[in-house]
C-alpha cells in the first residue's frame, strides 16, 4: 500500500459493502461531517445516520447508513462499520 | 394375495414414502447448509471490525462503562438459548436444551436467579411443556435468522442489563447455542455476554499492539455507541452459527432416516418374497394333494 493511499473497507452487519483504495473518505460522525486523508492520526469515531463517500479511488463511492455505526483509522487504514444500508447505486 | 403378504407391501409401500420424505429434506438442506455458511463467512468482516474497535477502546480506557463492570455479586442471571423451530434435525435442539439445564443447576448452585429468553418454537415447547417460566420468546426465522431480530434481542437484553437488580433487571447474560464445527459435528456452547470479557484476539500470535486512538467525541460516548454494536453482533453471530448447525444437523438426521427406510424396504421386500414363495408352494401342494387324493379315488372304482 503506498503512503499517500488510504486503504477503505466498508463492512455491514450481514456482508461486505465495499473494500479498495481511495485518496479521501468523508463520513458524518455524531458530532459533525469529518474528512480522512492519507496520514490521518489513528481515531474511532461514532458514525450517525447519513452518508459516507469515497473518492480519490478508482471510482468514486457513496454509501447510506440510517442507524450509523463507526469507523476506524490507522496506518492509512480506514474501517467503516454500517449498522444497516449499503451502497447508493 | 395372502394376509400376511399384504401386510407386508402395506408396510414397503410406507417406507417408501417415508424415504421421499426424508430425502427430500436430506437434499434442501445439504443446499442450504452452503448457503448459511456463507452467510457466517459474509458477516465475519463486521465481526473482525467490531471485535478490533472494542478491544481497542477497551484496552486504552479506564472508562468505568456500566457494560463492562463486574458486579461484585451476581443475583440474577438472564439465559438465551437458541434452538431451532423444526425438530427432524436430529439432537440439534436436545443437545443445547441438555446443556442449558446444566448451566441452570450450576447457577442454581450459586445462589443465582434466572431469567430465560428462548429462540426457536422447540425450546418454547419444551418450557411450555413442563410449565416453566421464561421471559420473551423469537419464533419463526432459526433456519434464516435476520439481522433485524438480532437487534431487537440485542436492545431487549441491554435494557434488562441496565435496569437494576431491584427493579427486575439482570446482572448477567450468557448465551446458549450450536457452534458449527463441522458438517458432522455440532457442539452446543454457553457464552457469557455480559458483562463483557473482551477477547483480546482470536489468535495469541496475532496478538497486536493498538495504536492510540482518538476518540470521537469522547471514550465515554464510544463505548456507549460500540457496546451495543457489539453485543448485537455477538448474538447474531450465535444465531448465524446456529442456523448453520441446524441445518447440517437436519441433514445428517435425514441421511440417517433415508438411509434406514432403505434397509426397512429391503428386509421387508425379502419376507414379502419369501410370503410369497410359502404361498405358492402352499398352493403347488393343495393341487398335489388334491390331485393325488382324486387319483386314488379313481382306482378305488
Amino acid at each position: 500500500m503506498s503512503e499517500n493511499q488510504l486503504q477503505v473497507n466498508i463492512v455491514a452487519a450481514d456482508h461486505e459493502v465495499w473494500s479498495g483504495e481511495a485518496k479521501l473518505v468523508v463520513a458524518k460522525t455524531i458530532v459533525g461531517e469529518i474528512g480522512l486523508m492519507p496520514g490521518h492520526e489513528p481515531m474511532l469515531a461514532i458514525l450517525g445516520a447519513g452518508e459516507i463517500r469515497v473518492s480519490g479511488g478508482g471510482s468514486d463511492i457513496k454509501a447510506t447508513t440510517e442507524l450509523g455505526g463507526f469507523l476506524s483509522v490507522e496506518n492509512n487504514e480506514v474501517t467503516v462499520v454500517m449498522r444497516d444500508g449499503g451502497l447508493d447505486s | 394375495m395372502g394376509a400376511q403378504l399384504r401386510v407386508y407391501r402395506q408396510r414397503i409401500s410406507s417406507a417408501k414414502t417415508t424415504k421421499k420424505i426424508t430425502r427430500a429434506m436430506e437434499l434442501i438442506s445439504a443446499s442450504r447448509i452452503a448457503k448459511a455458511q456463507q452467510r457466517v463467512a459474509a458477516s465475519t468482516p463486521y465481526t473482525k471490525a467490531v471485535t478490533r474497535a472494542v478491544s481497542a477502546v477497551a484496552t486504552y480506557s479506564d472508562a468505568d462503562h456500566p457494560l463492562t463492570t463486574q458486579p461484585e455479586k451476581i443475583r440474577k442471571t438472564a439465559v438465551v438459548i437458541f434452538t431451532s423451530d423444526r425438530g427432524l434435525a436430529g439432537a440439534f435442539s436436545t443437545n443445547v436444551l441438555k446443556e442449558a439445564e446444566q448451566l441452570r443447576t450450576l447457577l442454581q448452585d450459586e445462589g443465582k436467579e434466572i431469567d430465560y429468553y428462548l429462540v426457536g418454537r422447540k425450546a418454547v415447547n419444551y418450557f411450555k411443556f413442563r410449565k416453566r417460566e421464561f421471559k420473551k420468546e423469537w419464533i419463526g426465522s432459526t433456519d434464516l435468522p435476520e439481522f433485524e431480530t438480532a437487534q431487537e434481542l440485542a436492545s431487549t437484553l441491554t435494557e434488562a442489563f441496565l435496569t437494576d437488580y431491584d427493579q427486575g433487571g439482570v446482572e448477567e447474560i450468557i448465551l446458549v447455542g450450536n457452534h458449527f464445527v463441522s458438517m458432522i459435528s455440532q457442539d452446543p456452547r454457553t457464552t457469557r455476554l455480559l458483562p463483557l470479557e473482551v477477547v483480546e484476539a482470536e489468535d495469541e500470535n496475532e496478538a497486536e499492539l493498538y495504536p492510540l486512538y482518538e476518540f470521537e467525541p469522547e471514550v465515554e460516548q464510544v463505548l456507549d455507541a460500540l457496546l451495543p454494536v457489539y453485543i448485537e453482533n455477538r448474538i447474531f453471530n450465535v444465531m448465524l452459527q446456529s442456523a448453520a448447525s441446524e441445518h447440517a444437523a437436519r441433514q445428517k438426521a435425514m441421511k440417517a432416516a433415508t438411509d434406514n427406510a432403505d434397509k426397512l424396504i429391503q428386509d421387508f421386500t425379502r419376507l414379502a418374497n419369501q410370503a410369497r414363495q410359502a404361498e405358492i408352494t402352499q398352493q403347488i401342494s393343495e393341487i398335489v394333494g388334491g390331485a393325488d387324493a382324486l387319483g386314488n379315488t379313481d382306482q378305488d372304482n
